[in-house]
């Protein structure tokens, strides 16, 4: 699945910088657009409180008299079952999908980084036991994998984010290996070697920042599929808990009136949808930039 | 070629040994105490230490790795708590739901996103391409589960002109009966000559495999876009064009076969990313499939099932992964020297 790395992947555009990116961003109004609406919520989950017009139905506040209620000009989304304002619980949301996407991706790269790059520089046994081992991950589709950890682990949001993490960062481990292995082969390496650097040394101040730019791109790919990962384990109930304000739990307990009240699982949907997609927007675009011609897969 | 197929096939038993001990791992020791779940919420010491007993978790840990192992080996894959059924039949029952919907779903996102892949390589920059780039991206954004819901509504419970779950009318069952045989509903009624059932089961198939389908559609209009772009620079495309071909056999017939290679390799390994798909989506179309099978399991805390499930799906995309390394080896023999 991993192309050989191409020689040219590593090489900045001849441009000044800022003109280089201005440039990308003129070329692809794709990127533009999902760099202002991934803005845009992240305004939104920091200002959720004074965006919100009802804050306390973020939690578990209940309103028996104005349940299920239609979207109108108080509750510009409706309200849910128990009667709480569905418009301020999609802006909370914004404050756990997202959240939940960067610690995973962070856990990831924890993980994942420093095996990748031992893998790749070290070769050998480290190697194929690093390698092998990913393998065996790899070898679960990753939403199957976090399903039944998340199964087993004790239902919350914290093991639901350990479980997304488990199964993400063999994908990490697999890129940068490949880098670190091409850049351990480069002559100036081992001049490094002959020069007596010790390899902490070598593999802090070479190897990794010359493997790390495909990863970067790999990662802000990713920040959507965590957060479809997540919404769809919550959905099927091994996420988050009510009242928490989560989107795929929101959905799922929409589901059960959503034929006569289609709103109450609609909006958090769009949530979902907008913000996997404004993160998708910026990946694909950030990986144009880097290399037009390097094709996506999986 | 045999020494490379060989040692595929190696590394491949090597990643089942370790899918199984992973398994293993999650179900022994990531719950805590299975034992106690066994036994229940009330269950006194001496029911737990039973229990424990029963279950074999009284011996090494080592000696129950192989135990299960033996157990996997052999087909016996453990009970289902809800079924109570052995999980291996319970599989065997549902998977062919599953293994149907995805068919008709990548057979679906292949119709859709080839074309489009196409428009979007031949005119790239344009409307037409940013437009599809735009579209194929929404795709892979798509809450599949929130989709499910959204398009039952509009047209099976608003429009009624798509049935809205189920996989095929049970009224049928009544005047035209299905003739269990391969297990795989759509073959059975084929083969059998059920033609009221055949067109039931395909109306019933309709929402379900296009929900399933917006995944691997954006993401092969993607992929074939960036293979097509990539070979008709190629030499040989431009000769072809320099004999004169039209532009659009240039793309479809010439870049396209050379395009087909990796876009077959993405589809056989995203068949099991959406055989996963189908759990957010079947249990909303009452789907009989794994999914179905899956979520009951999660309700009722059904370890064994989601395991053997987990298993099960572990080992058709290892099969999956195999199949398309030695496929494509045979196809092209520059892969072998890797």
């Amino acid at each position: 699945m991993i192309e050989a790395p191409s020689p040219e992947a590593g090489l900045a555009p001849a441009l000044p910088r800022g003109q280089a990116l201005w440039r990308g961003l003129r070329a692809n109004p794709l990127l533009a657009v999902g760099a202002v609406t991934a803005a845009a919520i992240i305004v939104v989950a920091v200002a959720a409180p004074l965006l919100a017009p009802f804050p306390g139905d973020a939690g578990s506040a209940t309103h028996p008299f104005q349940v299920l209620r239609p979207p109108s000009a108080r509750h510009l989304f409706g309200t849910d079952q128990v009667g709480r304002d569905v418009f301020s619980r999609v802006l909370y949301g914004a404050r756990i999908s997202p959240l939940v996407a960067v610690i995973v991706l962070v856990i990831a790269c924890v993980i994942g980084i420093p095996l990748g790059v031992a893998a790749g520089y070290f070769g050998g046994w480290v190697d194929e036991v690093i390698m092998r081992v990913t393998d065996v991950f790899l070898a679960f589709p990753s939403l199957l994998l976090a399903l039944a950890l998340a199964a087993v682990l004790p239902t919350s949001l914290t093991s639901l984010t350990i479980a997304i993490a488990v199964t993400w960062w063999p994908w990490y481990t697999r890129l940068i290996r490949g880098q670190a292995a091409s850049v351990a082969g480069r002559a100036y390496i081992d001049s490094c070697r002959v020069l007596g650097i010790r390899p902490w040394r070598i593999i802090l101040r070479h190897v990794l920042p010359n493997s790390v730019t495909p990863l970067i791109v790999q990662v802000s790919l990713d920040v959507g599929g965590v957060i479809l990962t997540a919404s769809a384990l919550s959905f099927l109930g091994l996420g988050a808990q009510d009242p928490t304000p989560d989107w795929g739990l929101m959905v799922a307990e929409g589901q059960n009136y959503f034929t006569t009240d289609w709103w109450v699982a609609t909006f958090p949907g769009i949530a979902i949808l907008v913000t996997a997609f404004a993160f998708n927007l910026i990946g694909d675009g950030l990986r144009d930039l880097m290399d037009p011609k390097r094709s996506l897969l999986l | 070629m045999t020494g490379y197929v060989a040692r595929r096939v190696a590394l491949a038993a090597l990643v089942v040994a370790g899918v199984i001990v992973a398994t293993f791992v999650i179900a022994r020791v990531v719950p805590g105490d299975p034992a106690a779940t066994w036994a229940g919420p009330h269950a006194s010491a001496a029911q737990v230490a039973a229990a424990r007993r029963f279950l074999g978790l009284d011996r090494p840990p080592l000696v129950q790795l192989l135990a299960y192992f033996g157990g996997i080996l052999s087909g016996n894959w453990g009970l289902s708590i809800h079924t109570h059924q052995p999980v291996l039949s319970d599989i065997g029952t549902a998977a062919p739901a599953s293994l149907e919907l995805v068919t008709a779903a990548l057979i679906l996102a292949l119709i859709v996103a080839v074309p489009l892949g196409l428009v979007s390589a031949r005119w790239p920059g344009g409307l037409a391409d940013q437009a599809i780039r735009a579209g194929s991206i929404l795709g892979v954004s798509m809450p599949i589960f929130w989709m499910a819901l959204i398009l039952q509504l509009v047209f099976s419970q608003r429009l009624h002109v798509l049935p809205a779950a189920g996989e095929y009318s049970p009224g049928l069952l009544f005047s035209h009966p299905l003739a269990q045989r391969t297990g795989f509903s759509l073959i059975d009624a084929a083969i059998s000559g059920n033609w009221p059932m055949l067109g039931s089961i395909l109306v019933h198939l309709v929402l379900p495999a296009v929900v399933v389908a917006a995944y691997p559609a954006g993401l092969i209009a993607r992929m074939v876009r960036a293979q097509v772009l990539d070979t008709v620079t190629e030499t040989h495309v431009q000769m072809i064009r320099a004999l004169g071909f039209s532009e659009r056999a240039v793309y479809s017939r010439f870049a396209m076969k050379l395009a087909w290679n990796p876009v077959a390799a993405a589809v056989a390994l995203v068949f099991g990313y959406s055989l996963v798909n189908t759990f957010l989506v079947e249990a909303i179309f009452d789907w009989p499939g794994l999914g179905s099978y899956t979520v009951a399991s999660i309700a009722t805390l059904d370890t064994p099932a989601i395991l053997g499930v987990t298993l099960f799906v572990a080992l058709v995309y290892v099969a999956a992964n195999l199949a398309v390394d030695i496929i494509q080896a045979a196809l092209d023999p520059r892969i072998r020297l890797r």
